[in-house]
């Protein structure tokens, strides 16, 4: 009997305490416990983490490349929003 | 058909740009078919790259030898595993990848179907194989697609040690017994041609090059990569006091690399075809590897599924 495959997860890794999950990449587990067991022989063999995530990729939700110009163009003309957008004397300090 | 011509312009001026691609980005066809077969194949590669070393483990020379070892192994599996998964971002399962890989559709680099016959084999296969991939990957981290190019990141950061202690074990050789250099040597004389070919076809041979270089997929040719390997090589071999078996290779003060002899590719095209010295046995290696795992596989599947409806009953 040939069952279908493992489903894929995706990885975040902490790679020490005070910075952020990233994600790191993806493989294939039965389930959420063996997802850990798994990253941590791919993705952690020379101390990269002190903690893992994993998710599986079907519960992601991406933001389409097609619209990216009514997502993130909408920001590029809001040049006020920059501390250099604001012209003040160089003689000023501390600001 | 103007409309996809409009795209693949504005594609190819994101590559000259320098910009990456990324999965869901638009893009040809014959874009996504290549890296799908590219990536593939180095993943299957990095995969039966593990066999011919996977058979020194029991024998290796000391307990210490031994970790090494099986750390490399593992980490070849490592490789392989990051390579799957940035080819499955285009839309191929990885039972897709396998089912080509064992039936044959699929190839994987022809320096694997050559025998381990010493130990010194191991320090040779680390040495040169090592090294002619990490020349090879370390050009693909540049390359265009992210997936692929963040994977070869991880990759070159772990093939160092491969070849540091592939160079080391031969060291260790050449300032042993006779019979222990000579052992370094006679290893040496086996993989230096084969390690050659792993850059692939010549050239003037080699169809897709225009191509790849195009879409940034490689960025250096065949025959570049190659020369750079044995200009880099031969100093490395001088220091082991290994002798390269090639009575044509000598520096040339002119071009400032080493010229070097003509390469058997009538030999290359036959070990590619699935002729050379372990094609069959490699092959039947990984399909019994894969047919016996199948009960684990599902029967982690029943589990898991069974778990997780105990999980939606008790809500
Ligand atoms: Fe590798
Ligand atoms: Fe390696």
């Amino acid at each position: 009997m040939k069952k279908e495959e493992w489903p894929i997860w995706e990885v975040f890794i902490r790679s020490k305490n005070g910075l952020e999950h990233r994600h790191v990449g993806s493989l294939h587990a039965a389930d959420a416990t063996m997802a850990i067991e798994n990253a941590r022989d791919v993705y952690t063999r020379r101390q990269e983490g002190v903690s893992i995530w994993v998710i599986e990729s079907k519960h992601i939700t991406a933001s389409n490349p097609e619209n990216s110009g009514e997502l993130y163009e909408p920001a590029k003309d809001k040049v006020y929003r920059h501390p250099t957008f604001y012209e003040l004397p160089i003689e000023l300090k501390h600001i | 058909m103007d409309n996809v011509k409009n795209l693949e312009d504005q594609f190819q001026a994101r590559i000259d740009a320098g910009e990456k691609i990324e999965p869901k980005d638009w893009m040809p066809e014959k874009y996504r078919k290549t890296h799908i077969r590219q990536i593939s194949q180095h993943a299957h590669s990095e995969v039966v790259g593990m066999l011919p070393e996977g058979n020194w483990i029991t024998r290796a020379p000391s307990l210490k030898r031994k970790c090494t070892l099986l750390a490399k192994v593992q980490d070849e599996a490592g490789h392989g595993l990051y390579l799957y998964s940035a080819a499955e971002t285009l839309g191929i399962s990885r039972d897709e990848m396998y089912e080509q890989l064992h039936t044959g559709k699929a190839k994987y680099s022809s320096i694997f179907n050559y025998p381990t016959l010493s130990w010194a084999d191991m320090g040779t296969i680390g040495w040169l194989v090592d090294g002619a991939a990490i020349i090879n990957q370390v050009m693909l981290t540049r390359t265009s697609f992210g997936p692929y190019a963040r994977a070869m990141v991880r990759i070159c950061k772990e093939e160092s040690f491969h070849q540091r202690q592939g160079y080391e074990i031969l060291l260790i050789l050449c300032n042993g017994t006779a019979v222990q250099k000579e052992m370094a040597q006679d290893a040496l004389n086996r993989f230096w041609w084969p390690s050659l070919m792993m850059f692939g076809p010549p050239d003037d041979q080699s169809p897709n090059t225009a191509q790849s270089v195009k879409w940034k997929i490689k960025r250096k040719t065949n025959d570049e990569l190659r020369q750079r390997f044995v200009d880099i090589t031969v100093p490395q071999a001088e220091v082991l006091g290994l002798t390269i078996p090639d009575p044509d290779l000598k520096w040339n003060e002119e071009r400032g690399h080493y010229d070097f002899g003509e390469i058997d590719w009538t030999e290359f095209w036959q070990v590619v075809k699935g002729n050379g010295p372990c094609n069959k046995e490699r092959l039947k290696a990984k399909v019994e590897a894969w047919d016996n795992g199948e009960w684990v596989r599902d029967a982690a599947m029943a589990y898991a599924e069974k778990k997780n409806a105990q999980l939606t009953k008790a809500i």
